[in-house]
């Protein structure tokens, strides 16, 4: 039984940016953080993002982890060069209303585990 | 890579990693060399305005070289410190900055070298083992 980007949706509540056609991606981990140094320094691949911060790093950021979604806390949205950024590359970007705290803990309590580690 | 603009930073790094799926090169290794490359970019263009990336990619490993001709590293070992950053506060509210940079490239790579001039710049090279 694995979570995938549509389980996300649903536990965040969130709206979809981009990725509608992305929905079946499993995700394996998570990671919650607005230093992007720290999420580079997290090993793992097929996560997804939460972030509060916006700008265009968090698109290349997700892009070199390998990560299938980000989601924007506190209902933050992203920018149309954001958003082709991202879909250039295959990643789902969704925002939720849920402060960071809370939605990490919302997909913590669905399944999802983080696990971050540094090498 | 230009040095102007925060938003473009990451463009050759993508390439790269994008070059090395192509050639079908197993995912570890090109996480390692996307990460090692990002953020040796980013360096590059918080630091020194921009420089200039070789890869060169063999059957056995891929060889980064990354040069540029910003304001140099005055104490390479404080630099590769954990949590030591020399980067100003428009980057930090970036999300970088942390100072996590060098420690990251050195993780992530199998060998890293770093020569730097004060007031000429700084070249870093790095290689990753694909066997």
């Amino acid at each position: 039984m694995f979570m995938t980007v549509a389980d996300i949706k649903r536990i965040l509540n969130a709206q979809v940016h981009c990725g509608d056609d992305l929905m079946d991606k499993e995700v394996k981990t998570a990671c919650g953080s607005d230093m992007m140094s720290d999420v580079l320094a997290y090993v793992k691949d097929q996560s997804v993002l939460l972030t509060g911060l916006v700008n265009c790093q968090v698109i290349r950021t997700a892009e070199m982890m390998d990560m299938v979604c980000v989601v924007f806390v506190r209902a933050k949205t992203p920018s149309e060069e954001m958003l082709e950024l991202a879909r250039e590359r295959g990643i789902v970007v969704m925002s939720t209303q849920y402060r960071m705290f809370t939605a990490c803990g919302l997909l913590y309590e669905g399944g999802l585990k983080g696990g971050c580690r540094v090498e | 890579m230009a040095g102007d603009d925060f938003t473009r930073a990451g463009e050759a790094s993508g390439k790269v990693k994008n070059a090395m799926k192509q050639l079908g090169l197993n995912s570890d290794a090109v996480r390692k060399v996307a990460i090692a490359m990002y953020e040796g970019e980013i360096n590059m263009v918080i630091h020194a305005g921009g420089g200039q990336a070789d890869v060169d990619i063999t059957p056995d490993a891929v060889l980064m070289v990354l040069t540029d001709h910003g304001p140099g590293i005055a104490d390479i070992d404080q630099a590769m410190q954990e949590g030591w950053s020399t980067a100003p506060e428009s980057v930090r509210n970036l999300g970088f900055g942390a100072g996590m940079g060098l420690p990251n490239m050195r993780k992530y790579t199998d060998d890293m070298k770093i020569e730097s001039t004060v007031g000429q710049g700084t070249t870093v090279r790095m290689k990753v083992n694909l066997k």
